[in-house]
């Protein structure tokens, strides 16, 4: 058991020491792609006033601290992230941490709920394919998967709205919860559920898709292997021999396909969120490109990285532990 | 002295029943008259709450700081200004309940609304009126060209402020809607940074409505102010203001009734869908606090354009009304006038549409020495169009001077690059804008035709770099001119020369689509439409 440990300690050392370089590369690649966009934070906030003068903009800019030179700005928001201080949002005039604080639970809540549902659904249909590989539940399933992958989620997710919210009228057509309904206790929790319910399902889907066929595949693989062939020879059960022997193998890839997928589940989250109005950090995102709140957008981004990196780092460990073969290197 | 004479701004009588609904008897009382009223002519009651539908949510909640749009939309429910208008935007008292100007234009005497109270309790008298001039002279992107001719501001009293100009300001007394020049408590922004005031986003007013929570990103709930100076107003318990980026999600959110209310929110297309539904209602006023328009602005330093002729083949081939019935659905308002039909006062109804005219357009362009090449092109531009415009208007243009040999290259920006560089980078030669007239021609017409405003940089300033001494003095002129008659004369014919100029190609108001649930009634009895506050505002249910 003691090395069990050890291999998973090892596995957490090695990827905390790269993760440091990775993310302070991505802060600064940010800042300067970020820069590279046309217009900054004031030409919105005037844009949009329609009538400033360019007293008011230069007032602006220097409030902001915009008017000083692109390196100057980088050094002050390397030395303020030092000081865990993400800056303040030209925008909403007030502190980024308090703004992502907001709505990061809301976006981790919507991410891990899809991400939970794609894959134990997509864990599950793929069992169901490899067991009965090439027979009618394979077939039906395989035609169901390949809809599933090709369909945009920001459509899966507007029909769901038009027939489950619109129509039927199951479900609400978005939001996060009943505002000034006040609710607790388990009519807060079930009110939480039905908005979750559409907009988890819509961002599953696709990755439902991609873990049921890939744990379809990595299961005939795996059932090809002697020892495979060892335990059914020794007479084991077929349900110990599918789950414990089969399965468990073949969740390497799909786990690791997974802590890939994380990222892009990220960048997904802004048209889900945009679509059901979810209150999430996706939104944030979008909305602060749009109004170059560049100070937002970076404190985004840099807490995205952040995520990327710990959850590939749990995926490590997650191989470490599926497979004792698997050694840190 | 002109003197006006203010008249409590409520359109209908009470009847006894609805005395005693507001007095508060049973529920159960409450929905028969409700339902007996809406036989007959309705009744306001009070109760229920509004769940609207705001895009996209602004920075900040009150038009302190900023102009934009939404702020504009919020902040009246919270914070009023001294004067309300009627469609003709005509004043009406508000928390100013009289006003008296001096016959040389420089002398405004405000009287107060007596036992008037902010929100937390704290009287509201002249001292917040001169304070919160001021403030918008130096704050308000607006309010530093209307207040600019303002000295001081007299306060001999509790319930008097007097505005003193250095130069008369004609356009000062229809500025002050809560919309445009919100009232603010003194007592919470004296001595601090007004920009970053916390009260910005979570205000503190004498309006209808008291400010409940913010949550970014999701929404805004008000609530009913009890002690409201104009009972028995407001008649909403609450108001829920939701942000739904998404268009198809916000019309999914009106059509499941789940939203009442909302102005722009669903595409053009979908209105006569819209139209048809049993519990909807589409409105398609263009108020005239905002008098929206929209033009296409010719890059007077593009040698080319230069050419009035050009200019004139370009104006031949773009057939307005048409534009109107294809790309606005036929919900638009054309206008051919600098100036909209919505500004009832100052429209010049006299300019003509260009007449569509290919044939002539080419002889133009033939004698403008555009001679085609080998494939009929004779002139390519850059065609730039704020993202507020529908993108087909672009692509109508488009096809419109394709009839011409002009090929217009549509460059698709979002707002922020576009900005950047129709005013600042000027890379373009023609763009179509979509630029308010607002309240008053000074304000919303001036900065874009005005020679001085040619500012490289400044958004929404004279795109087009028109230069026109005539029609810079009818401006400045019109900017001071306290006759009324005069002053309309003024702008009459400063609409004449700039359509015989031709710096830009009017095409008018485009459609103001706002959605409402039938159940919701007089949500917009003023000028200022959703930009008023909603006091009057009852559902019938």
């Amino acid at each position: 058991m003691s090395s069990t440990s050890y291999r998973l300690g090892a596995a957490l050392r090695k990827t905390l020491w790269q993760a440091v370089p990775t993310v302070v590369g991505i802060v600064i690649l940010n800042f300067l792609l970020l820069q590279m966009l046309p217009g900054d934070a004031v030409d919105v906030i005037a844009a949009e006033s329609g009538s400033a003068t360019q007293e008011t903009m230069a007032q602006l800019r220097a409030h902001f601290g915009l008017d000083v030179s692109m390196p100057q700005q980088l050094w002050n928001y390397l030395s303020n992230l030092l000081h865990f201080d993400l800056g303040n949002s030209p925008r909403h005039n007030m502190p980024v941490t308090t703004l992502i604080g907001t709505r990061i639970g809301n976006t981790l809540l919507l991410m891990i709920t899809a991400l939970g549902l794609a894959f134990v659904l997509g864990v599950l249909l793929g069992l169901i394919m490899a067991v009965r590989v090439g027979r009618w539940p394979d077939r039906i399933l395989s035609v169901l998967s390949l809809l599933l992958y090709s369909t945009p989620s920001f459509w899966l997710g507007l029909m769901a709205i038009v027939l489950f919210s619109v129509k039927l009228g199951w479900f609400p057509t978005g939001g996060n919860i009943t505002i000034g309904a006040g609710l607790s206790g388990w009519a807060y929790l079930l009110d939480v559920v039905r908005h979750l319910t559409l907009p988890a399902l819509a961002m599953a889907g696709f990755y439902v898709a991609i873990f049921s066929r890939l744990t379809r595949s990595a299961m005939l693989e795996v059932s090809r292997q002697d020892y495979v062939r060892t335990a059914w020879a020794k007479g084991v059960g077929p349900v110990a021999v599918n789950l414990r022997h089969i399965l468990r193998n073949a969740l390497i890839p799909v786990t690791t396909v997974a802590g890939l997928h994380f990222g892009t589940l990220l960048g997904g989250a802004v048209v889900i969120e945009v679509v059901f109005s979810w209150p999430g950090l996706g939104r944030l995102a979008l909305e602060s490109v749009l109004s170059r709140d560049y100070s937002v957008l970076m404190g985004i981004l840099f807490l995205s990285s952040l995520l990327v990196v710990f959850v590939n780092m749990l995926t490590d460990v997650l191989h470490a532990w599926l497979d004792p073969r698997i050694q840190p290197r | 002295m002109q003197r006006v004479r203010g008249i409590f701004p409520g359109r209908r009588k009470f009847g006894l029943a609805v005395m005693a609904i507001s007095l508060g008897m049973s529920g159960l009382l409450a929905g028969g008259a409700a339902r007996a009223a809406s036989a007959g002519a309705s009744q306001p009651v009070h109760g229920g709450t509004l769940n609207w539908i705001v895009t996209p949510e602004p920075a900040s909640f009150i038009p302190l700081t900023t102009t934009a749009g939404t702020n504009a939309e919020l902040g009246p429910k919270v914070v009023e200004g001294l004067l309300t208008y009627d469609n003709d935007l005509n004043p009406l008292p508000l928390l100013a309940t009289e006003w008296k100007i001096s016959e040389d234009g420089l002398r405004y005497t405000f009287t107060l609304r007596k036992g008037v109270k902010w929100h937390d309790g704290k009287d509201f008298t002249s001292a917040d009126v001169a304070f919160s001039i001021l403030t918008l002279k130096q704050v308000h992107p607006r309010g530093r060209a209307i207040f600019s001719n303002v000295t001081e501001v007299q306060t001999p009293d509790a319930h008097t402020a007097i505005v003193v100009l250095s130069k008369p300001a004609p356009y000062l007394l229809t500025a002050l809607a809560g919309a445009e020049s919100p009232i603010v408590p003194k007592h919470l922004y004296e001595g601090t940074d007004i920009v970053a005031n916390k009260y910005n986003s979570s205000p503190v007013g004498t309006g209808p409505f008291v400010f409940k929570e913010w949550v970014k990103g999701s929404h805004i709930v008000l609530e009913r102010n009890p002690n409201y100076w104009n009972q028995p107003r407001p008649y909403l318990d609450k108001i829920i203001v939701r942000f739904i980026p998404d268009a198809v999600a916000r019309s999914a959110a009106l059509e499941s009734g789940s939203a009442d209310l909302a102005g722009q929110a669903i595409p053009l297309s979908d209105v006569k869908r819209f139209s048809d539904m049993p519990h909807l209602r589409v409105d398609t006023i263009n108020w005239p606090y905002i008098s929206v328009h929209q033009q296409l602005f010719f890059n007077l330093d593009t040698p080319a354009l230069q050419d009035k002729k050009v200019r004139q083949a370009i104006a031949q081939a773009i057939d307005v009304n048409a534009l109107n019935k294809v790309v606005w659905y036929g919900y638009g308002t054309p206008s051919a006038a600098a100036i909209g039909k919505a500004s009832t006062k100052y429209h010049n109804a006299d300019i003509p549409f260009f007449k569509t005219d290919i044939k002539q357009a080419v002889q133009l362009l033939d004698e403008a020495g555009l001679k085609p090449n080998a494939d009929g092109t004779r002139l390519t531009l850059r065609l730039l169009y704020n993202p507020f415009q529908e993108r087909r208007a672009a692509d109508f243009v488009r096809q419109s001077l394709s009839r011409i040999g002009i090929d217009a290259v549509i460059e698709n920006y979002d707002f922020a690059t576009y900005v950047k560089k129709a005013y600042t980078d000027r890379a373009f030669d023609i763009t179509l804008e979509a630029l308010a007239n607002i309240f008053d021609p000074t304000v919303g017409v001036q900065r874009v035709f005005w020679s001085k405003n040619f500012k490289v940089g400044l958004p929404f300033s004279n795109a087009a770099h028109y230069v026109n001494p005539e029609v810079d003095r009818l401006l400045e002129a019109a900017a001071i001119e306290v006759d009324e008659n005069k002053r309309r004369q003024q702008f009459l014919d400063f609409q004449e020369i700039v359509h015989e100029d031709i710096p830009s190609i009017e095409f008018g108001a485009n459609p103001q689509i706002t959605v409402v649930a039938k159940k919701v009634k007089d949500y917009a009895p003023t000028g200022e439409g959703l930009r008023g506050s909603f006091a009057d505002l009852y559902i019938a249910e």
